[in-house]
């Protein structure tokens, strides 16, 4: 009984990487494992909690809920990849560390992939938006309160080109 | 002049690496370990007829598979009973396999290792397990009535009774103008920390050495735990503990099953290998806790006073006692709260059943204590019509009868001696922050709207801060550089800023030359954990200790260098000098040279130290009798006993009059726990705390059916908050600080989850006018109570002397 593996191709973080993997290789460990781009978290394997968001092509999704094979060939943005071009940290993980929108920080990598799509696309949003950007991640020790917080500094960062005021 | 970072909200020093994916969590350690997995039980309770693998021989990976058979030695035991208590009468912990027997769902039957973890959970799919069903007890009905049992030699599933008391409370409440009887009950949670459990081990051959990771809340105590099931010496044994996702109590047990497993395997196979706990795993081979109903009799007075307590309570322990019956012990005593009971009565019996075992969750039987509490007080305010905030007050514990001893005996086994607080200010401060005063009128003019609302309190002290100790270590390196290493772990509460900035400021040093470890038992062997609301107070303490001994040995290295008398010596900016003369000065670094005499010199700051370097006193030797070389020291904090802070919660809620949908509006805390280290640090742990309480109050249950089988093991099922569920919380500080430790810190970890329960029951009573006696509460069963309570089928209260024993309400 042995698996047959495909060679997944992917543009990660900007980097073109591949690896052999069997087809049912969620797209979470083969980041993980196989990449050993461990910034994006499991908390559930079951599409629940968020931790695992990455972007795909752009979009936000769930990569415990992706087969890699079944991505070959796109384009990911990994918490790794959020930083600034630079190399510092990027404007949300700027925020999140200004407004203490982390705790232990094992959801963080999926707040800050889906809170870097949404800002492409609502630049400035008011409270209630950023609550509701939110709403699909789950966290167990911040309250969001705080997340709250870093999504619109975040925004407000972004809006001044990037840098810390 | 060093700026103080005591009480300054500086950012967290651990976020660059954990917002930008380079934290180290346990499932991101040794990429080329071996992978666990684990065949558990289907059944709440069977006996194992056999064990099958002969279709699993052939997949391709696999490695090993083990079963209880495999074991032996101290491996083959019991797991320990981590606390005794001379009321538990009948401890029972789990093999670290199933021996025989499985008693609750999710309990491990066999171990399997493999190349990777898909191939792990193949060859599980076809390991066949033979099952002879047994009767499942479940819930505090079944195991009380225990016409099955959860283990063959506890004929009454009782593990424990214990029985506290002070003064005759049935006398006085017998005696009291006014009685009342509450039957008061919560369901179970969990701590469900976003990462689950996960132990990798590496086991050096060559060396005999073990190095265990494990995402735990104390790398100490299960590296001695480890050393005795492994048969080890301690000093083959290190445990370390790296980023954790979350612990909210369920790591501080210890050994887990897995955590004995995965070290022993990795020494028989001489292979590295990681097991990391899935979801579902987490449901039901982890830890619950809060599952409590509790029977509250009360005597008092016409203005509300209590005159006697008197509460009997039954806690569901699961399957297995590991950490003893401290959540009962802390519920029996944390019920009290900031108030006077008159005579105390508490007893409480701890009863097996066959779920999942119950160990400590925040807030560790606090919630179900002070909801028994809280409920109890609002009932009074409504039986007397008085408010509910003056029933309270009348009843506190005034500032000038601090210290008090509630003649009890606390967790730690030390008295129950409440060290300091003020708890009417915190209620007047309680009040204007929710607008106690004029919420009738809001009420008014929201019902005029037809919105229904309802404002609600609960009050609650907390010991926290226990014992026995801490201890922590602080080396001043030639660089000036200061390191910090702690023994306890962390779990995102921030320590390595928090104790950076107290080692800062007691060395006088910028926090940037300031580096602290935790939770790793090669830099600091000897420490207690991360539980109860403790780390800023014994290791805050201990930092503060061992500093000040590095600082005093700088200063008295430095007078002699400087010529000068160390009383007019200070450290600002990282160097020692003569105060008003800061010309005069040397870097700590130097100090530290200076502090180590060396023989052999390897860069020009340590050339400064070496026998020939100045002129030497040669009338004594190079290090004195009573003194040891290095800028360096280490201290430990003990206290005498734990140290109470408090807090005061207020919500308003709104109940939909049509579909009972119930929404929390505001959120407001008012809390004390001391002198605060780091402001946003203490708000965030609110914060969090607040939104468990909310989701314990709200949504969160652990649903088992009649055969023990867990219904919601999932995310999906499972319902926590996500930021849709939680308002905006609203805070204010007091600061009582403590007489008991050297900052005047007290706990706050765990202080925002504790009063959730009580308060949201408080304000949705409010709203509805009927009694809640059952939590958590979803919209149907608010829907449910409307219809029984409109069919007049809703229970009154009643008077104790009425009837007894106590028929169940059955709601
Ligand atoms: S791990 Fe993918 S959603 Fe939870
Ligand atoms: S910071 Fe711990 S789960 Fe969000």
């Amino acid at each position: 009984m042995t698996e047959v593996r495909h060679d997944v191709r992917l543009r990660v973080n900007g980097v073109e990487r591949s690896a052999a993997a069997p087809a049912r290789r969620l797209l979470s460990d083969f980041l993980r494992h196989d990449l050993r781009l461990t910034g994006t978290h499991v908390g559930c394997e079951h599409g629940v909690c968020g931790a695992c968001t990455v972007l795909v092509d752009g979009r936000p999704m769930r990569s415990c809920l992706l087969f890699a094979v079944s991505v070959d060939g796109a384009e990911i943005t990994t918490v790794e990849g959020c930083r600034s071009g630079d190399g510092g940290l990027g404007p949300v993980q700027q925020a999140f560390l200004e407004c203490h929108g982390l705790q232990c920080g094992f959801c963080t990598p999926g707040f800050i992939t889906t809170i870097t799509a949404y800002l492409a696309e609502h630049p400035d949003p008011t409270e209630e938006e950023a609550r509701e950007a939110i709403g699909g991640n789950l966290c167990r020790c911040t309250g969001y309160v705080n997340i709250v917080a870093s999504v619109l500094r975040a925004a407000e960062l972004i809006r001044s080109g990037g840098r810390p005021a | 002049m060093t700026t103080k970072l005591f009480g300054e909200p500086i950012p967290r020093r651990e976020d660059p690496r954990l917002v930008s994916g380079a934290g180290r969590y346990l499932d991101d350690l040794g990429p080329d370990a071996l992978a666990v997995a684990f065949v558990r039980s289907p059944h709440a309770h069977a006996r194992i007829i056999d064990i099958d693998v002969t279709d699993a021989l052939d997949v391709d990976g696999l490695v090993a598979i083990y079963t209880y058979e495999d074991l032996a030695g101290r491996v083959a035991e019991p797991l320990p009973v981590l606390i005794p208590h001379p009321a538990l009468h009948a401890p029972r912990t789990a093999h670290p396999l199933a021996n025989g027997v499985v008693r609750h769902v999710g309990e491990a039957v066999a171990m399997v290792v493999a190349t990777d973890r898909y191939v792990a959970e193949d060859v599980c799919d076809r390991i066949r397990v033979g099952y002879r069903p047994l009767p499942a007890v479940v819930g505090i009905d079944a195991a009380c009535a225990a016409t099955h049992r959860v283990h063959e030699d506890v004929p009454d599933n009782t593990a424990a009774r214990l029985v506290q008391e002070v003064g005759d409370a049935p006398a006085a409440i017998a005696a009291a103008p006014y009685r009342l009887e509450l039957e008061l009950e919560i369901e179970r949670s969990a701590s469900m920390p976003m990462e689950g459990r996960g132990v990798y081990a590496r086991w050096d051959a060559a060396d005999r050495s073990l190095r265990v990771y494990s995402s735990t809340q104390t790398s100490t105590s299960l590296r001695f735990a480890l050393a005795t099931k492994l048969e080890l010496p301690v000093d083959r044994v290190e445990v370390v503990t790296p980023d954790v996702g979350g612990g909210f109590g369920v790591k501080i047990v210890h050994p887990w099953p897995e955590e004995v497993l995965v070290p022993w395997a990795a020494i028989r196979l001489g292979r590295e290998l990681r097991w990391t706990e899935d979801r579902r795993e987490h449901f039901v081979a982890s830890a619950h806790e809060r599952g409590q109903r509790h029977r509250v009799r009360v005597g008092f007075d016409a203005d509300g006073r209590l005159r006697g307590l008197d509460v009997t309570f039954w806690h569901d322990n699961g399957a297995y006692t590991p950490y003893g019956i401290i959540v009962p012990v802390i519920t029996a005593t944390q019920l009290l709260g900031p108030y006077r009971p008159g005579a105390y009565r508490v007893e409480f019996a701890s009863l097996y059943t066959n779920t999942v075992q119950v160990t400590p969750y925040r807030g560790a039987g606090r919630p179900q204590g002070v909801y028994a509490m809280e409920r109890t007080m609002d009932a009074i305010a409504q039986q007397l019509g008085i408010d509910r905030a003056t029933v309270r007050e009348r009843n506190f514990i005034q500032p000038e009868q601090m210290p008090y001893d509630h003649g009890m005996i606390f967790q730690d086994g030390r008295p129950l001696i409440y060290d300091s607080g003020d708890y009417p200010a915190a209620m007047a401060m309680l009040k204007e922050l929710v607008g106690w005063d004029d919420f009738a009128a809001y009420r008014e003019r929201a019902r005029a709207a037809g919105r229904r609302v309802g404002i609600g309190l609960a009050c609650y002290v907390e010991g926290t801060g226990v014992g026995p100790y801490e201890g922590a270590h602080v080396r001043v390196e030639t660089t000036g550089q200061v390191v910090v290493a702690t023994g306890l772990t962390s779990q995102g509460q921030g320590h390595e800023t928090v104790f950076a900035q107290v080692a800062a400021d007691a060395l006088g040093v910028p926090i940037d030359d300031v580096t602290v470890v935790t939770g790793d038992t090669r830099r600091f062997k000897y420490a207690v954990g991360t539980f109860a609301s403790r780390a800023a107070v014994m290791s805050g303490s201990a930092v503060a200790l061992a500093a000040g001994k590095v600082r005093d040995k700088a200063v008295r290295i430095a007078a002699e260098a400087l010529e000068a008398d160390p009383g007019d010596l200070e450290i600002v900016d990282g160097a020692v000098q003569v105060k008003g003369d800061p010309a005069a000065r040397i870097a700590l670094g130097t100090v530290a040279a200076l502090a180590n005499p060396l023989r052999y010199s390897f860069d020009a700051q340590t050339a400064l130290a070496t026998q020939f370097a100045k002129a030497a006193r040669v009338d004594r030797p190079p290090v004195a009798d009573d003194d040891e070389p290095g800028l360096e020291a280490t201290d430990y904090y003990s206290p005498i006993r734990s140290t109470f802070a408090y807090g005061m919660h207020a919500a308003i809620v709104e109940t939909d009059p049509e579909t009972a949908d119930i929404r929390v509006l505001r959120y407001c805390v008012v809390h004390d726990c001391g002198n605060l280290i780091n402001p946003r640090i203490v708000a965030g742990q609110v914060h969090g705390g607040v939104a468990q309480g909310i989701g314990g109050a709200l949504y969160e249950r652990l649903a088992y059916d009649r055969d023990g089988q867990l219904l919601n093991a999932s995310f999906m099922d499972f319902l926590m908050p996500y930021a849709s569920e939680v308002p905006a919380i609203e805070i204010a500080h007091l600061q009582t600080p403590s007489p008991l430790n050297p900052l005047g810190v007290k706990g706050a970890g765990e202080a925002g989850v504790i009063p959730g329960s009580a308060v949201l029951a408080s304000a949705i009573e409010d709203a509805e006018g009927f009694r809640i006696s059952r939590m958590p509460i979803s919209p149907s069963e608010l829907w449910e109570l409307r219809q029984r309570h409109a069919t007049g089928a809703s229970p009154a209260d009643r008077d104790p002397a009425d009837r007894d024993p106590v028929d169940r309400e059955g709601s």
